[in-house]
Protein backbone atom coordinates (compact mmCIF):
# COMPACT_ATOMS: atom_id res chain seq x y z
CA UNK A 1 0.00 0.00 0.00
CA UNK A 2 2.80 2.36 0.83
CA UNK A 3 4.45 1.88 -2.54
CA UNK A 4 1.20 2.43 -4.32
CA UNK A 5 0.45 5.68 -2.58
CA UNK A 6 3.95 6.94 -3.29
CA UNK A 7 3.47 6.21 -6.98
CA UNK A 8 0.24 8.13 -7.00
CA UNK A 9 2.03 11.09 -5.45
CA UNK A 10 4.70 10.97 -8.15
CA UNK A 11 2.08 10.83 -10.87
CA UNK A 12 0.37 13.89 -9.45
CA UNK A 13 3.60 15.83 -9.40
CA UNK A 14 4.23 15.10 -13.05
CA UNK A 15 0.70 15.81 -14.16
CA UNK A 16 0.49 19.00 -12.18
CA UNK A 17 3.57 20.23 -13.97
CA UNK A 18 2.04 19.81 -17.40
CA UNK A 19 -0.15 22.96 -17.49
CA UNK A 20 2.96 24.99 -16.78
CA UNK A 21 4.59 23.34 -19.74
CA UNK A 22 1.62 24.18 -21.92
CA UNK A 23 1.89 27.85 -20.99
CA UNK A 24 5.57 28.04 -21.72
CA UNK A 25 5.17 26.29 -25.03
CA UNK A 26 2.66 28.89 -26.14
CA UNK A 27 4.64 31.81 -24.72
CA UNK A 28 7.05 33.92 -26.70
CA UNK A 29 9.94 33.68 -24.26
CA UNK A 30 12.67 31.49 -25.68
CA UNK A 31 15.05 30.04 -23.04
CA UNK A 32 15.10 26.44 -24.10
CA UNK A 33 16.89 23.47 -22.73
CA UNK A 34 17.25 20.02 -24.29
CA UNK A 35 17.23 17.13 -21.86
CA UNK A 36 18.49 13.68 -22.74
CA UNK A 37 18.35 10.56 -20.63
CA UNK A 38 20.44 7.43 -21.04
CA UNK A 39 21.42 4.31 -19.06
CA UNK A 40 24.88 2.80 -19.17
CA UNK A 41 26.13 -0.47 -17.73
CA UNK A 42 29.09 -0.06 -15.42
CA UNK A 43 31.20 -2.96 -16.63
CA UNK A 44 34.04 -3.78 -14.31
CA UNK A 45 37.00 -5.15 -16.24
CA UNK A 46 40.08 -6.59 -14.64
CA UNK A 47 43.13 -6.25 -16.83
CA UNK A 48 46.60 -7.19 -15.64
CA UNK A 49 45.35 -7.05 -12.08
CA UNK A 50 43.98 -3.54 -12.57
CA UNK A 51 40.28 -2.96 -12.12
CA UNK A 52 38.71 -0.44 -14.40
CA UNK A 53 35.19 0.64 -15.22
CA UNK A 54 33.79 0.73 -18.72
CA UNK A 55 30.45 2.39 -19.34
CA UNK A 56 28.79 0.43 -22.09
CA UNK A 57 25.33 0.09 -23.61
CA UNK A 58 23.32 -2.23 -21.34
CA UNK A 59 22.95 -5.29 -23.54
CA UNK A 60 22.67 -7.77 -20.67
CA UNK A 61 21.49 -6.59 -17.29
CA UNK A 62 21.02 -8.90 -14.31
CA UNK A 63 20.58 -8.34 -10.57
CA UNK A 64 23.79 -7.05 -9.05
CA UNK A 65 24.86 -5.13 -12.13
CA UNK A 66 25.73 -1.48 -11.68
CA UNK A 67 23.98 1.04 -13.90
CA UNK A 68 24.77 4.68 -14.51
CA UNK A 69 21.75 6.88 -15.09
CA UNK A 70 22.88 9.81 -17.15
CA UNK A 71 20.97 13.02 -17.84
CA UNK A 72 22.52 15.47 -20.30
CA UNK A 73 21.30 19.03 -20.70
CA UNK A 74 22.06 21.80 -23.12
CA UNK A 75 20.83 25.35 -23.23
CA UNK A 76 19.81 25.51 -26.87
CA UNK A 77 18.76 29.14 -26.71
CA UNK A 78 20.64 32.42 -26.71
CA UNK A 79 19.29 33.36 -23.29
CA UNK A 80 20.59 32.22 -19.93
CA UNK A 81 18.45 29.76 -17.99
CA UNK A 82 18.08 30.16 -14.23
CA UNK A 83 17.32 27.82 -11.35
CA UNK A 84 17.54 24.70 -13.46
CA UNK A 85 16.23 21.82 -11.36
CA UNK A 86 16.52 18.29 -12.74
CA UNK A 87 14.46 15.66 -10.98
CA UNK A 88 15.12 12.01 -11.71
CA UNK A 89 13.00 9.27 -10.12
CA UNK A 90 15.09 6.26 -9.18
CA UNK A 91 13.40 3.26 -10.85
CA UNK A 92 12.15 0.80 -8.25
CA UNK A 93 14.19 -2.18 -9.57
CA UNK A 94 17.42 -0.38 -8.73
CA UNK A 95 18.95 0.98 -5.53
CA UNK A 96 21.02 4.14 -5.44
CA UNK A 97 24.68 3.78 -4.57
CA UNK A 98 26.18 6.53 -2.51
CA UNK A 99 29.14 7.07 -4.79
CA UNK A 100 29.14 10.77 -5.73
CA UNK A 101 26.02 11.26 -3.63
CA UNK A 102 27.33 14.66 -2.62
CA UNK A 103 26.54 16.04 -6.07
CA UNK A 104 22.80 15.91 -5.61
CA UNK A 105 19.96 16.00 -3.16
CA UNK A 106 17.83 12.97 -2.55
CA UNK A 107 14.28 12.25 -1.48
CA UNK A 108 13.04 9.13 0.25
CA UNK A 109 9.36 10.05 -0.06
CA UNK A 110 8.85 10.47 -3.79
CA UNK A 111 9.99 14.09 -3.91
CA UNK A 112 8.01 15.62 -1.04
CA UNK A 113 11.09 16.44 1.00
CA UNK A 114 14.71 16.76 -0.02
CA UNK A 115 18.11 16.73 1.58
CA UNK A 116 21.37 14.89 1.87
CA UNK A 117 20.88 11.21 2.60
CA UNK A 118 22.44 11.53 6.05
CA UNK A 119 19.78 14.06 7.06
CA UNK A 120 16.79 11.94 6.06
CA UNK A 121 14.92 9.38 8.10
CA UNK A 122 12.40 6.68 7.39
CA UNK A 123 9.29 6.42 9.55
CA UNK A 124 7.05 3.48 8.90
CA UNK A 125 3.97 2.59 10.93
CA UNK A 126 4.83 0.19 13.71
CA UNK A 127 8.58 0.72 13.40
CA UNK A 128 10.91 3.18 15.04
CA UNK A 129 12.32 6.01 12.96
CA UNK A 130 15.59 5.04 11.34
CA UNK A 131 18.23 6.74 9.24
CA UNK A 132 17.60 6.57 5.52
CA UNK A 133 19.82 4.32 3.47
CA UNK A 134 20.84 4.32 -0.17
CA UNK A 135 18.16 1.79 -1.01
CA UNK A 136 15.43 4.07 0.40
CA UNK A 137 16.05 6.84 -2.11
CA UNK A 138 13.11 7.33 -4.47
CA UNK A 139 14.22 10.43 -6.32
CA UNK A 140 17.36 12.47 -6.91
CA UNK A 141 17.62 16.08 -8.02
CA UNK A 142 20.24 18.54 -9.05
CA UNK A 143 19.91 22.29 -8.77
CA UNK A 144 21.95 24.34 -11.21
CA UNK A 145 21.77 28.10 -10.56
CA UNK A 146 22.35 29.19 -14.11
CA UNK A 147 23.10 27.74 -17.54
CA UNK A 148 24.71 30.11 -19.97
CA UNK A 149 23.49 30.17 -23.57
CA UNK A 150 24.88 27.17 -25.42
CA UNK A 151 26.30 25.64 -22.26
CA UNK A 152 25.80 21.96 -21.52
CA UNK A 153 26.49 19.42 -18.83
CA UNK A 154 25.98 15.88 -17.69
CA UNK A 155 24.41 14.68 -14.45
CA UNK A 156 24.58 11.12 -13.32
CA UNK A 157 23.98 8.75 -10.49
CA UNK A 158 25.06 5.18 -9.95
CA UNK A 159 22.65 2.45 -8.94
CA UNK A 160 22.71 -1.31 -8.54
CA UNK A 161 20.03 -3.61 -9.91
CA UNK A 162 18.25 -5.09 -6.90
CA UNK B 1 1.53 19.12 -30.11
CA UNK B 2 4.62 19.08 -27.99
CA UNK B 3 2.79 19.20 -24.69
CA UNK B 4 0.56 16.31 -25.72
CA UNK B 5 3.56 14.18 -26.36
CA UNK B 6 4.97 15.15 -23.00
CA UNK B 7 1.77 14.15 -21.28
CA UNK B 8 2.06 10.73 -22.84
CA UNK B 9 5.64 10.53 -21.71
CA UNK B 10 4.55 11.48 -18.21
CA UNK B 11 2.21 8.51 -18.24
CA UNK B 12 5.07 6.26 -19.23
CA UNK B 13 7.31 7.66 -16.53
CA UNK B 14 4.66 6.91 -13.93
CA UNK B 15 4.31 3.37 -15.19
CA UNK B 16 8.03 2.91 -14.72
CA UNK B 17 7.63 3.34 -10.99
CA UNK B 18 4.83 0.84 -10.55
CA UNK B 19 5.83 -2.45 -9.04
CA UNK B 20 7.44 -1.35 -5.85
CA UNK B 21 10.77 -2.35 -4.49
CA UNK B 22 11.82 -5.90 -5.10
CA UNK B 23 11.42 -8.16 -2.12
CA UNK B 24 13.22 -11.08 -3.75
CA UNK B 25 16.43 -12.44 -2.31
CA UNK B 26 17.19 -13.54 -5.84
CA UNK B 27 16.85 -9.99 -7.11
CA UNK B 28 14.67 -8.11 -9.52
CA UNK B 29 12.60 -10.60 -11.54
CA UNK B 30 13.75 -11.35 -15.08
CA UNK B 31 11.79 -9.38 -17.64
CA UNK B 32 11.35 -6.34 -15.38
CA UNK B 33 11.61 -3.07 -17.31
CA UNK B 34 13.82 -0.38 -15.81
CA UNK B 35 12.75 3.03 -17.11
CA UNK B 36 14.43 6.32 -16.68
CA UNK B 37 12.95 9.72 -17.45
CA UNK B 38 14.37 12.97 -16.11
CA UNK B 39 12.25 16.04 -15.50
CA UNK B 40 13.51 19.58 -15.25
CA UNK B 41 12.12 22.96 -14.38
CA UNK B 42 13.81 26.26 -15.03
CA UNK B 43 13.12 29.89 -15.45
CA UNK B 44 14.19 32.17 -18.21
CA UNK B 45 13.29 35.79 -17.92
CA UNK B 46 9.81 35.90 -16.37
CA UNK B 47 8.63 32.49 -17.56
CA UNK B 48 8.94 29.10 -15.94
CA UNK B 49 9.23 25.95 -18.01
CA UNK B 50 9.02 22.25 -17.36
CA UNK B 51 10.62 19.76 -19.68
CA UNK B 52 11.01 16.05 -19.74
CA UNK B 53 13.69 13.91 -21.24
CA UNK B 54 13.25 10.92 -23.47
CA UNK B 55 12.47 7.67 -21.64
CA UNK B 56 15.16 5.01 -21.66
CA UNK B 57 14.24 1.43 -20.94
CA UNK B 58 16.40 -1.52 -20.00
CA UNK B 59 15.01 -5.00 -19.59
CA UNK B 60 16.37 -7.15 -16.77
CA UNK B 61 17.71 -10.47 -18.04
CA UNK B 62 17.58 -13.79 -16.25
CA UNK B 63 20.39 -14.74 -13.96
CA UNK B 64 20.55 -18.52 -13.59
CA UNK B 65 21.16 -19.66 -10.04
CA UNK B 66 20.59 -22.72 -7.90
CA UNK B 67 21.52 -23.85 -4.40
CA UNK B 68 21.36 -27.32 -2.87
CA UNK B 69 21.64 -28.16 0.81
CA UNK B 70 21.35 -31.43 2.67
CA UNK B 71 18.62 -31.20 5.27
CA UNK B 72 19.76 -34.36 7.01
CA UNK B 73 22.74 -32.98 8.89
CA UNK B 74 23.50 -35.97 11.07
CA UNK B 75 24.27 -39.26 9.34
CA UNK B 76 21.19 -41.28 8.49
CA UNK B 77 21.37 -44.91 9.53
CA UNK B 78 21.16 -47.41 6.74
CA UNK B 79 20.58 -51.07 7.48
CA UNK B 80 18.05 -53.59 6.31
CA UNK B 81 15.68 -50.75 5.43
CA UNK B 82 16.64 -48.09 2.86
CA UNK B 83 17.75 -44.71 4.16
CA UNK B 84 15.82 -41.57 3.18
CA UNK B 85 18.09 -38.61 2.56
CA UNK B 86 16.50 -35.17 2.32
CA UNK B 87 17.85 -32.25 0.31
CA UNK B 88 16.58 -28.79 -0.45
CA UNK B 89 16.88 -27.21 -3.88
CA UNK B 90 16.40 -23.44 -4.18
CA UNK B 91 16.05 -21.40 -7.35
CA UNK B 92 18.40 -18.54 -6.51
CA UNK B 93 17.93 -17.05 -9.96
CA UNK B 94 15.56 -14.19 -10.75
CA UNK B 95 13.39 -16.10 -13.20
CA UNK B 96 11.44 -19.34 -13.33
CA UNK B 97 13.65 -22.36 -13.94
CA UNK B 98 13.56 -26.15 -13.69
CA UNK B 99 16.40 -28.26 -12.44
CA UNK B 100 17.62 -31.71 -13.40
CA UNK B 101 17.92 -33.74 -10.19
CA UNK B 102 20.65 -36.37 -10.14
CA UNK B 103 21.44 -38.58 -7.20
CA UNK B 104 24.89 -40.20 -7.08
CA UNK B 105 25.79 -42.70 -4.35
CA UNK B 106 29.35 -43.22 -5.59
CA UNK B 107 31.32 -40.54 -3.81
CA UNK B 108 35.08 -40.58 -3.41
CA UNK B 109 36.05 -41.66 0.11
CA UNK B 110 33.00 -43.78 0.73
CA UNK B 111 33.55 -46.92 2.79
CA UNK B 112 30.68 -48.45 0.86
CA UNK B 113 28.48 -47.22 -1.96
CA UNK B 114 24.77 -47.36 -1.39
CA UNK B 115 22.37 -48.25 -4.18
CA UNK B 116 20.09 -45.43 -5.28
CA UNK B 117 16.55 -46.77 -5.28
CA UNK B 118 14.29 -43.78 -5.68
CA UNK B 119 14.41 -40.05 -6.43
CA UNK B 120 11.29 -38.24 -5.27
CA UNK B 121 10.08 -34.66 -4.91
CA UNK B 122 8.23 -33.73 -1.73
CA UNK B 123 4.87 -33.05 -3.37
CA UNK B 124 2.96 -32.21 -0.21
CA UNK B 125 5.84 -30.23 1.28
CA UNK B 126 5.80 -31.97 4.66
CA UNK B 127 9.49 -32.88 4.58
CA UNK B 128 8.73 -36.58 4.99
CA UNK B 129 8.87 -39.13 2.21
CA UNK B 130 5.33 -40.38 1.63
CA UNK B 131 5.31 -43.34 -0.78
CA UNK B 132 2.47 -43.01 -3.25
CA UNK B 133 2.07 -39.32 -2.51
CA UNK B 134 5.40 -37.73 -3.33
CA UNK B 135 6.33 -37.61 -7.00
CA UNK B 136 8.90 -40.21 -7.97
CA UNK B 137 11.07 -39.14 -10.89
CA UNK B 138 13.70 -40.85 -12.97
CA UNK B 139 17.18 -40.11 -11.70
CA UNK B 140 18.41 -37.09 -13.65
CA UNK B 141 14.94 -35.94 -14.71
CA UNK B 142 13.81 -32.35 -14.27
CA UNK B 143 11.87 -30.85 -11.41
CA UNK B 144 8.77 -28.79 -11.97
CA UNK B 145 9.32 -25.12 -12.75
CA UNK B 146 10.40 -23.18 -9.68
CA UNK B 147 9.67 -19.47 -9.28
CA UNK B 148 12.53 -17.24 -8.09
CA UNK B 149 13.37 -18.02 -4.44
CA UNK B 150 11.11 -21.10 -4.51
CA UNK B 151 12.39 -24.30 -2.92
CA UNK B 152 11.59 -27.97 -3.19
CA UNK B 153 12.64 -30.85 -1.00
CA UNK B 154 14.09 -33.86 -2.76
CA UNK B 155 14.33 -37.37 -1.32
CA UNK B 156 16.95 -39.92 -2.26
CA UNK B 157 16.23 -43.44 -1.07
CA UNK B 158 19.43 -45.41 -0.69
CA UNK B 159 19.76 -49.12 0.06
CA UNK B 160 22.74 -50.68 1.74
CA UNK B 161 24.91 -53.16 -0.12
CA UNK B 162 25.41 -56.53 1.59
CA UNK B 163 29.11 -55.71 1.89
CA UNK B 164 28.57 -52.81 4.27
CA UNK B 165 29.62 -53.46 7.83
CA UNK B 166 28.39 -51.89 11.02
CA UNK B 167 29.31 -48.17 11.56
CA UNK B 168 30.83 -47.72 8.10
CA UNK B 169 30.01 -44.34 6.60
CA UNK B 170 29.09 -43.21 3.12
CA UNK B 171 27.88 -40.11 1.31
CA UNK B 172 25.30 -39.56 -1.39
CA UNK B 173 25.37 -36.51 -3.64
CA UNK B 174 22.40 -34.69 -5.11
CA UNK B 175 23.17 -32.38 -8.01
CA UNK B 176 20.65 -29.88 -9.39
CA UNK B 177 21.41 -28.45 -12.82
CA UNK B 178 19.49 -25.64 -14.48
CA UNK B 179 17.45 -26.82 -17.44
CA UNK B 180 18.03 -23.45 -19.11
CA UNK B 181 21.75 -24.05 -19.00
CA UNK B 182 24.87 -24.41 -16.93
CA UNK B 183 28.49 -23.52 -17.50
CA UNK B 184 31.07 -20.91 -16.71
CA UNK B 185 29.49 -17.91 -14.94
CA UNK B 186 28.62 -15.35 -17.58
CA UNK B 187 27.73 -17.90 -20.24
CA UNK B 188 24.82 -16.56 -22.27
CA UNK B 189 21.75 -18.52 -23.34
CA UNK B 190 20.08 -16.08 -25.71
CA UNK B 191 16.30 -16.00 -25.47
CA UNK B 192 16.18 -19.00 -23.13
CA UNK B 193 15.04 -17.09 -20.05
CA UNK B 194 11.53 -16.74 -18.72
CA UNK B 195 9.35 -14.85 -21.18
CA UNK B 196 12.06 -15.13 -23.82
CA UNK B 197 14.58 -12.85 -22.14
CA UNK B 198 18.25 -13.70 -22.38
CA UNK B 199 19.60 -15.91 -19.60
CA UNK B 200 23.06 -15.57 -18.11
CA UNK B 201 24.75 -18.19 -15.92
CA UNK B 202 25.33 -16.79 -12.43
CA UNK B 203 28.02 -17.45 -9.87
CA UNK B 204 26.71 -20.96 -9.12
CA UNK B 205 27.56 -22.02 -12.65
CA UNK B 206 23.94 -23.08 -13.09
CA UNK B 207 24.47 -26.22 -11.04
CA UNK B 208 24.91 -27.01 -7.36
CA UNK B 209 25.23 -30.12 -5.25
CA UNK B 210 25.25 -31.26 -1.66
CA UNK B 211 26.29 -34.39 0.17
CA UNK B 212 24.23 -36.21 2.78
CA UNK B 213 25.77 -38.75 5.12
CA UNK B 214 24.94 -42.35 5.77
CA UNK B 215 26.12 -44.62 8.55
CA UNK B 216 25.69 -48.36 8.28
CA UNK B 217 23.76 -49.86 11.13
CA UNK B 218 24.10 -53.61 10.88
CA UNK B 219 23.44 -56.51 13.22
CA UNK B 220 25.34 -59.79 13.39
CA UNK B 221 23.67 -62.93 14.72
CA UNK B 222 25.62 -65.78 16.29
CA UNK B 223 23.90 -69.07 17.12
CA UNK B 224 25.58 -71.37 19.61
CA UNK B 225 24.19 -74.87 20.06
CA UNK B 226 25.03 -77.23 22.89
CA UNK B 227 23.69 -80.55 24.13
CA UNK B 228 23.38 -82.15 27.53
CA UNK B 229 22.70 -85.90 27.72
CA UNK B 230 21.02 -87.59 30.68
CA UNK B 231 20.78 -91.38 30.48
CA UNK B 232 18.40 -93.55 32.43
CA UNK B 233 21.10 -94.50 34.88
CA UNK B 234 22.03 -91.07 36.13
CA UNK B 235 24.93 -90.76 33.72
CA UNK B 236 25.58 -88.76 30.58
CA UNK B 237 25.99 -91.50 28.01
CA UNK B 238 24.11 -91.15 24.70
CA UNK B 239 22.50 -94.53 24.86
CA UNK B 240 18.97 -95.50 23.79
CA UNK B 241 16.45 -94.05 26.15
CA UNK B 242 18.72 -91.17 27.11
CA UNK B 243 17.29 -87.63 27.01
CA UNK B 244 19.23 -84.98 25.11
CA UNK B 245 18.56 -81.32 25.95
CA UNK B 246 19.60 -79.06 23.11
CA UNK B 247 20.22 -75.40 23.87
CA UNK B 248 20.54 -72.75 21.15
CA UNK B 249 21.71 -69.26 22.17
CA UNK B 250 21.05 -66.43 19.70
CA UNK B 251 23.52 -63.58 20.30
CA UNK B 252 22.96 -60.33 18.37
CA UNK B 253 25.71 -57.68 18.15
CA UNK B 254 26.11 -54.39 16.27
CA UNK B 255 24.26 -51.08 16.28
CA UNK B 256 21.56 -52.33 13.97
CA UNK B 257 18.62 -54.62 14.27
CA UNK B 258 18.29 -58.19 13.07
CA UNK B 259 14.85 -58.21 11.49
CA UNK B 260 12.51 -61.20 11.26
CA UNK B 261 14.97 -63.40 13.09
CA UNK B 262 13.76 -66.99 13.04
CA UNK B 263 15.63 -69.99 14.49
CA UNK B 264 14.90 -73.43 13.12
CA UNK B 265 16.45 -76.73 14.08
CA UNK B 266 15.75 -80.23 12.77
CA UNK B 267 15.60 -83.16 15.12
CA UNK B 268 18.52 -85.56 14.66
CA UNK B 269 17.74 -88.88 13.01
CA UNK B 270 17.11 -91.63 15.54
CA UNK B 271 15.61 -89.32 18.13
CA UNK B 272 12.07 -88.48 19.20
CA UNK B 273 10.99 -85.02 20.27
CA UNK B 274 9.67 -84.83 23.79
CA UNK B 275 6.38 -83.00 23.46
CA UNK B 276 5.95 -79.67 25.28
CA UNK B 277 9.67 -79.46 26.03
CA UNK B 278 10.29 -76.36 23.91
CA UNK B 279 11.26 -73.27 25.93
CA UNK B 280 12.38 -69.75 25.15
CA UNK B 281 14.28 -67.97 27.88
CA UNK B 282 13.15 -70.67 30.31
CA UNK B 283 9.47 -70.12 29.50
CA UNK B 284 7.54 -73.02 27.98
CA UNK B 285 6.18 -72.69 24.45
CA UNK B 286 3.36 -74.82 23.12
CA UNK B 287 4.15 -77.17 20.26
CA UNK B 288 1.24 -76.00 18.16
CA UNK B 289 1.46 -73.05 15.78
CA UNK B 290 -0.33 -70.39 17.79
CA UNK B 291 0.19 -67.03 19.37
CA UNK B 292 3.44 -67.91 21.08
CA UNK B 293 6.81 -67.79 19.34
CA UNK B 294 7.46 -71.51 19.13
CA UNK B 295 6.30 -74.46 17.04
CA UNK B 296 7.40 -78.07 17.16
CA UNK B 297 6.57 -80.23 14.16
CA UNK B 298 7.37 -83.85 13.43
CA UNK B 299 10.75 -82.88 12.02
CA UNK B 300 12.01 -79.93 14.03
CA UNK B 301 11.38 -76.75 15.95
CA UNK B 302 10.86 -73.17 14.80
CA UNK B 303 11.12 -70.14 17.09
CA UNK B 304 10.26 -66.70 15.73
CA UNK B 305 12.29 -64.04 17.52
CA UNK B 306 11.26 -61.12 15.27
CA UNK B 307 13.30 -57.92 15.41
CA UNK B 308 16.22 -58.17 17.77
CA UNK B 309 18.38 -55.11 18.33
CA UNK B 310 22.12 -55.54 18.61
CA UNK B 311 23.38 -55.77 22.18
CA UNK B 312 20.07 -56.96 23.60
CA UNK B 313 19.99 -59.93 25.97
CA UNK B 314 20.74 -63.33 24.45
CA UNK B 315 17.77 -65.40 23.39
CA UNK B 316 18.00 -68.96 24.71
CA UNK B 317 15.98 -71.71 23.09
CA UNK B 318 15.90 -75.24 24.49
CA UNK B 319 14.13 -78.53 23.69
CA UNK B 320 14.47 -82.20 24.53
CA UNK B 321 14.69 -85.34 22.40
CA UNK B 322 14.95 -88.99 23.42
CA UNK B 323 17.41 -91.29 21.74
CA UNK B 324 15.49 -94.18 20.19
Amino acid sequence: MRTFSRNVMTAMVILAASPVLAMSASGAVPGAVALDSSIKLDKIVTENGQTKHEYVAPQKVVPGNHLVFVTSYRNTSDKPVDHFVVTNPVPSPVALESVNADNFEVSVDGGKSWGKLAQLTIAKPGASVRAAQDSDVTTVRWVIPVIAPGASGTLQYLAVVR
Amino acid sequence: MRHIRNLLAAGAATAGLVGGHSAYASGTPAGTIIQNTANATYSSGSSTSTIQSNTVTVKVDQLIGVAVTALTSTPVTIGTAPAVLIYQVTNTGNGADSFDLTGAPNVSGNAFNATLQTVAIDTNGNGVYDPGVDTVITNGAASQSLAPDATIKVFLLAASPTTATDTQTSQVRLTATSVIGAGTPGTLFAGKGTGGVDAVVGASGGAANALANLIASMASVTLTKSAVVADLYGGTNPVPGALVTYTIVAHVTGSGTAGSLTVTDAFPAGTTYQSSSLTLGGTALTDTADSDAGTASATGITVTLGSVTGGSADKTIAFKVKIN
